[in-house]
């Protein structure tokens, strides 16, 4: 059930992130979500792509520091109060997010979250018995 | 107009000091090579014996003392009196290995008060005057120093010790302080200060500052004369000799004069230890002739600098000091703190990190500041900010441990930190510290 993110270290220097960016592109790596984490020195690129495996071995031939992280990729109605049900099912179950972001598919109504979550197996079970759909690594990475 | 505190010694023509000279370094050898096996071993090792040296002119004769030896020593493998005769111990920052502990008999305070007491008084220090000692006091010696110097003068003495700079010049005012002994970059700082509380020199009364410890620039003495309205007056001197006041500054403020009657200077070429003729630059090498419980003979300072005897226009005979222009090893001075990059390396091998790393220096606001950029590997990286920022905390506190400053620590990918021919650049140090 869960869902291979790339976390790549990137410095805050003109042109690191378009050469993490570029390199992706040129091995046909699909990105499928993102996020950027920012402090003062430096930012964390978090990734979901097509081919997770791929995509770390082609980072780290190119000698990018990166790290690979299991997420839990959720399903959230597309509506107004959507991602708070999913956080407020958490919450009550005391799981605490260590940080989160969002995507959509091309065409549907739902939208989906990505959770970085301190245990994964204790954010499952509530997420499951809280009713959400929780979306298998294929489906991420085919979307 | 020109004020001395011991005219004889200060104006003493070269045949008489190097009489005096001769005199003490005689005895001095025959004082160590009976009392500190350690030298006495390193004399027997170069077959030297206290009978071959008969006057300076056979002080090259001698073995150098390092700090390297300073470390296998210590703490007690050089002194030269039995401890029921020390009354003080001084010591520099750093490491265990690389801390140096300093011992004092009565008679070797009251020499190092005489040298604080002839600096203050060549910047213009009498017994009228209000002495404000804003060096750190306790193990450093830059306190204790000039506080027994300023004492010495019969100035009414401030013992501030450096820090909370309002209170310092509250007391400057309150107390009409007219004589301010600090490092060049507290001074700078004060002189910033001041004028951030909307008041200028005319304040207050100081009107000389004997500041050292710390390389300085011929800019900053003028940027810190005209924001505090003084005569800036440099002083040099190291622990393992007996702390400031080896030599200093006069009226021409033109480099140092040396206590030649406690401290024989050489310069020497720092790669085959040679002495090289005056007027040459090399490391500085001193011998103390007059000290009991920790007599160096023949230590090598690595401060790179030149000696002369040109004709001083304050009268003064003693030989003459340039401000140290440079180290003839990697050590740094960060914040008035002997700095070895090694120890920022010993860190980082205990934390688990590739010893791959590089220390910029530079100074901010007449500060200095310190950065170590890291190269992290794949393990020590993780997905959070904080994860990564935790990671540089407790670097930056294990640094600080063990260097007494705190550093910037920055986390960066492999293999990025610039090597040069292959090799590792690990210091960058951006201050203009050398005119």
């Amino acid at each position: 059930m869960l869902v291979k993110q790339l976390s790549v270290f990137i410095e805050n220097k003109p042109g690191k992130l378009s050469a993490v960016t570029r390199l992706l592109a040129d091995n046909d790596i699909d990105i499928r979500a993102f996020s950027v984490a920012d402090s003062r020195d430096f930012g964390i690129l978090r990734l979901i792509v097509n081919d997770p495996d791929k995509a770390s071995q082609v980072l780290k031939e190119a000698e990018v520091t990166i790290s690979v992280t299991n997420v839990i990729a959720v399903c959230i109605g597309d509506r107004p109060g959507g991602l708070a049900e999913a956080v407020d099912c958490l919450y009550k179950a005391n799981i605490s997010v260590e940080y989160m972001y969002a995507f959509v598919e091309k065409s549907g109504d739902d939208a989906f979250a990505i959770l970085r979550v301190e245990n994964n197996d204790k954010a499952l079970e509530a997420l499951t018995e809280g009713g959400f759909n929780i979306l298998t690594a294929e489906r991420v990475y085919s979307i | 107009m020109e004020n001395y505190w011991n005219k004889e010694i200060e104006c003493m023509s070269r045949e008489e000091m190097k009489k005096l000279q001769d005199e003490r370094l005689v005895k001095q050898v025959k004082h160590v090579y009976e009392n500190v096996p350690y030298y006495k071993k390193l004399m027997d090792e170069k077959g030297v014996t206290p009978d071959d040296i008969k006057s300076t002119d056979d002080l090259h004769k001698l073995p150098f003392l390092t700090k390297a030896d300073l470390r296998d020593a210590y703490p007690y493998g050089l002194l030269a009196m039995p401890l029921s005769e020390c009354v003080r111990i001084q010591s520099t920052s750093g490491t265990t290995g690389r801390r140096v502990v300093a011992f004092y008999t009565q008679h070797d305070v009251d020499l190092w008060e005489e040298c604080c007491a002839r600096a203050i008084t060549a910047a213009g220090g009498t017994k009228d005057d209000v002495c404000q000692v804003a060096y750190g006091y306790g193990l450093f010696t830059g306190g204790p120093g000039l506080n027994g110097g300023s004492h010495k003068v019969g100035c009414l003495t401030l013992p501030m010790s450096s820090g909370n700079t309002e209170r310092q010049i509250q007391f400057m005012r309150d107390l009409n302080a007219t004589i301010l002994c600090c490092t060049p970059s507290y001074a700078a700082y004060i002189g910033e200060t001041l004028k951030e509380m909307g008041l200028t020199p005319d304040d207050i009364k100081l009107k000389a500052g004997i500041f050292g410890a710390e390389p300085w620039t011929e800019e900053m003495r003028r940027e810190i004369e005209k924001s505090l309205g003084i005569k800036a007056y440099d002083i040099y001197g190291l622990t393992e000799t007996s702390g400031p006041g080896v030599s200093f500054e006069c009226c021409e403020q033109s480099g140092m004069h040396i206590n030649e009657d406690h401290f024989i200077p050489e310069i020497i070429d720092p790669d085959t230890g040679e002495v090289l003729p005056e007027g040459s630059k090399g490391e500085l090498v001193f011998t103390s002739i007059t000290k009991e419980a920790f007599p160096l003979l023949r230590y090598r300072t690595r401060d790179i600098c030149v000696l002369s005897r040109k004709k001083c226009s304050c009268g003064r005979t003693l030989i003459k000091m340039t401000k140290p222009m440079g180290r003839s090893d990697d050590m740094l001075i960060i914040r008035g703190v002997n700095v070895f990059p090694s120890q920022i390396e010993t860190v980082l091998l205990e934390q688990g990190y590739a010893p791959n790393y590089q220390i910029e220096v530079d100074r901010v606001n007449n500060s200095d500041t310190l950065d170590v950029y890291v190269e992290m590997n794949e393990e020590q990286f993780t997905d959070t900010v904080k994860g990564i920022q935790e990671k540089e905390k407790s670097l930056t506190a294990a640094i600080k441990q063990i260097l007494g400053i705190s550093p910037k620590v920055h986390l960066v990918s492999p293999k990025t930190i610039a090597r040069s021919e292959g090799k590792a650049v690990r210091v960058i140090d951006k201050r203009k510290l050398h005119d």
